[in-house]
């Protein structure tokens, strides 16, 4: 099979956009906000990180943090003028958001301008993803779990109904934003510190596009179905690097498939969980009647609330 | 829904599947392989640069074919493994990964681009295998901010700030200009490269720069920068950006009424500028990478148009130096090994058909290699009427 140093480097890259995706499945699919700028807030998280190990000699992690707290100001400043925005609004607010951070590090010559920022020290580890992802998960599942968690989900669901309970759902949009932001700029830290160089171009509208795809495509409302997402659709390019420019084809045709086929996404609407509880149900259902009958509403049901 | 999760894990299968039949060949390939040498080659196949990525493929595929038609190296046969990278920077870092850990190979050729050539730094020096770059122009390719210059990393090409300076000079010493002009795209590192290039060596020529304009790529509209640089009046006028917005900004510059010399790079020859620009080009002076009437240009010319069919862009004769340099390298070495051919990069000279190539020991890039100036003059025999007349090479020094 392929030899660890190749896969390494996919995983990490897994990693990388499983951070981003994480946090924007938190927006998207628990919030039920849509957002086309998240290339922005990892690019604010890979320039901040980078300058700070670059030219301040900061330790990786200060520097990650750093970029993360950053990026939460920003989505903060631009949350509070765009989240009284409704629907597609607050997209296309996003949209022009990513756009001209892009553009805004294309003209400052202080984060390397368009020729781009080289020699970032090279510090991004495969331990170090696979901990900071394990940790990030775990804080999600928290967060979803708890009261927060669930006010957001209540503000996707029906946003007048949850105002109407008395959830303050700008508060709640705001604070779903900027956790977001901040997952994403850690993602684009990691990256910064894998490739070790970094250009505006990276961060262009389809790395926003291909973020959502991912998130979409393993399930909106599923912390689980973004995992599956991110890993799948990193690694299928790869699978057919050997078809070189046909790769592509396989990579669209798959996702067009999922979508046809599972219009919620591969996991919409469910978890890891209830996908072991319903394998485990399967099983022991074969001899006794009961569980078997309860089999399919438990899945509709769960699929419907995507 | 059951027959759907079934139907994605038949589908999921099959990938894997798919995958695991294309490695093991590799496996199969690597064991009767002593008497094959592994040749790499990155670039995009698709994208927006595709169109320069397989031209420079197919071009690569074709020297090795002769290579192997005449012998081979060192008595064996050469074998290139290609990889698209969409002209993306981590596609390519994965690229050079699988060439490098699956393939074997002993050295990588391409990519193209230059942020990819600065990406995948870091996965050649774990691998310890040379890439030499074709027309990747980026100088933080082989040199790093400090100085220091990157192991495997080598190109055949010219630098930004190179050719900038070639202009620069050139503007002062044979066209005998006082003042001179930019106008040029602030969201590429192409641009801003040369540039910056083309002014320090015009100032230090004891040339003045009067007017300094930028523009964001995919803007139509240029009067208002031309505007100032009329009331400046300058003897040149820069254009270090491609044909497409070179040409909107030469019409519009004559339209405004300026009579400057202008001039320009290697983004500028393309097969649609003198259609789109003739008239206001005449007589235009455009640094480039060599002369496409040299008799050994022509040569790579014919080969190629008789394979493919069509002409040949500028990277057929980039990768071309780059692989000669590379063979040169790989019998200096006497061996496959990737560190020795590495080593015997620098120790090599080649005749290629862009000029003496040898690279320098502390640059990696080609020491002294003149560029072509070429001038944009009125044809007859050329079906849009114009035609690049080549008027001498030149470096900067002199």
């Amino acid at each position: 099979m392929f030899s660890w140093f190749y896969i390494e480097g996919i995983l990490i890259l897994v990693g990388v956009n499983l951070m981003v995706v994480l946090g924007l499945s938190l927006l998207t699919g628990f919030t039920g906000l849509f957002s086309f700028g998240h290339a922005g807030f990892m690019a604010i998280g890979a320039y901040v990180s980078a300058i700070c190990t670059l030219h301040y000699h900061m330790p990786f992690l200060v520097a990650m943090v750093l970029g993360a707290v950053v990026a939460m100001i920003m989505s903060f400043l631009i949350g509070y003028f765009t989240l009284g925005l409704k629907g597609d609004y607050f997209c296309i607010a996003t949209l022009g958001f990513g756009e001209s951070v892009r553009l805004i590090f294309d003209n400052l010559d202080f984060f390397g301008g368009a020729r781009g920022l080289s020699s970032i020290p090279m510090v991004t580890t495969f331990e170090m993803v696979l901990v900071i992802c394990f940790l990030a998960v775990v804080a999600m599942v928290l967060l979803i779990h708890s009261r927060h968690g669930r006010n957001m989900i209540a503000i996707r669901e029906e946003e007048l109904a949850s105002q109407a309970i008395g959830i303050n759902v700008f508060r709640y949009k705001m604070i779903s934003f900027a956790i977001s932001a901040a997952y994403a700029a850690i993602g684009g830290a990691l990256y910064a510190h894998y490739l070790g160089y970094l250009q505006p171009l990276m961060f262009q509208l389809t790395k926003s596009t291909e973020l959502t795809i991912m998130v979409i495509f393993g399930g909106l409302g599923s912390i689980g179905g973004s995992v599956i997402g991110a890993f799948f659709l990193t690694f299928i390019p790869e699978l057919f690097r050997a078809f070189a420019s046909w790769r592509l084809v396989f990579y669209g045709a798959a996702v067009i498939l999922v979508m046809i086929t599972r219009p919620q996404g591969l996991m919409g609407g469910m978890e890891l969980t209830d996908v072991a509880k319903w394998a485990k149900r399967k099983l022991s259902g074969g001899k006794g009647k009961k569980g078997k009958k309860n089999e399919p509403p438990v899945l509709q049901e769960e699929g419907e609330s995507a | 829904m059951k027959k759907l999760l079934s139907v994605l894990l038949v589908l999921i299968l099959v990938f894997s599947m798919a995958a695991c039949g294309s490695s093991g060949e590799e496996g199969a390939a690597e064991e009767t392989g002593s008497d094959v040498i592994k040749v790499g080659w990155i670039g995009a196949l698709t994208g927006d640069q595709a169109p320069w990525g397989t031209c420079e493929s197919q071009a690569l595929q074709m020297y090795i074919d002769q290579q192997n038609e005449a012998g081979g190296v060192l008595g064996k046969k050469l074998e290139l493994v290609k990889y698209d990278t969409k002209g993306d920077a981590n596609e390519s870092v994965n690229a050079v990964k699988r060439l490098i850990a699956n393939d074997k190979v002993c050295a990588i050729l391409g990519p193209n681009a230059s942020a990819a050539a600065i990406a995948i730094k870091g996965a050649l020096n774990e691998g310890k295998v040379p890439d030499i770059a074709t027309v990747a122009t980026n100088p933080a390719i082989t040199v790093n901010t400090d100085g220091s210059v990157n192991a495997f990393n080598f190109r055949v090409c010219f630098t930004d700030p190179y050719q900038g300076a070639v202009a620069g000079g050139y503007a002062a010493d044979e066209l005998g200009a006082k003042t001179a002009a930019v106008l040029y795209d602030v969201a590429s590192d192409y641009s801003q490269g040369f540039t910056q290039f083309f002014v320090e060596t015009f100032e230090a020529k004891g040339g003045k720069v009067v007017a300094q304009e930028g523009f964001k790529s995919g803007d139509t509209d240029f009067r208002p920068q031309l505007t100032k640089i009329k009331e400046a009046d300058p003897d040149v006028i820069l254009m270090p950006y491609f044909y497409k917005e070179v040409a909107l900004s030469a019409n519009q510059a004559r339209d405004l009424g300026i009579d400057a010399i202008l001039m320009g790079g290697d983004g500028w020859p393309s097969d649609t500028l003198f259609e789109m620009a003739g008239d206001a080009i005449n007589g235009s002076y455009v640094v480039n990478h060599f002369d496409y009437n040299d008799p050994a240009a022509s040569e790579v010319t014919a080969a190629y148009t008789e394979e493919y069919g069509t002409a040949p862009e500028i990277n057929a004769y980039m990768v071309h130096d780059a692989f000669q340099v590379l063979i040169a390298a790989i019998e200096k070495a006497g061996s496959a090994d990737s560190e020795a051919i590495a080593a015997a990069l620098t120790q090599v000279e080649v005749a290629g058909v862009t000029g003496t190539i040898k690279l320098g020991e502390d640059t990696h890039d080609p020491v002294g290699k003149e560029a072509a100036i070429q001038q944009i003059v009125p044809s007859d025999s050329a079906a849009d009427g114009y035609e690049y007349k080549f008027v001498m090479r030149y470096t900067p020094e002199n």
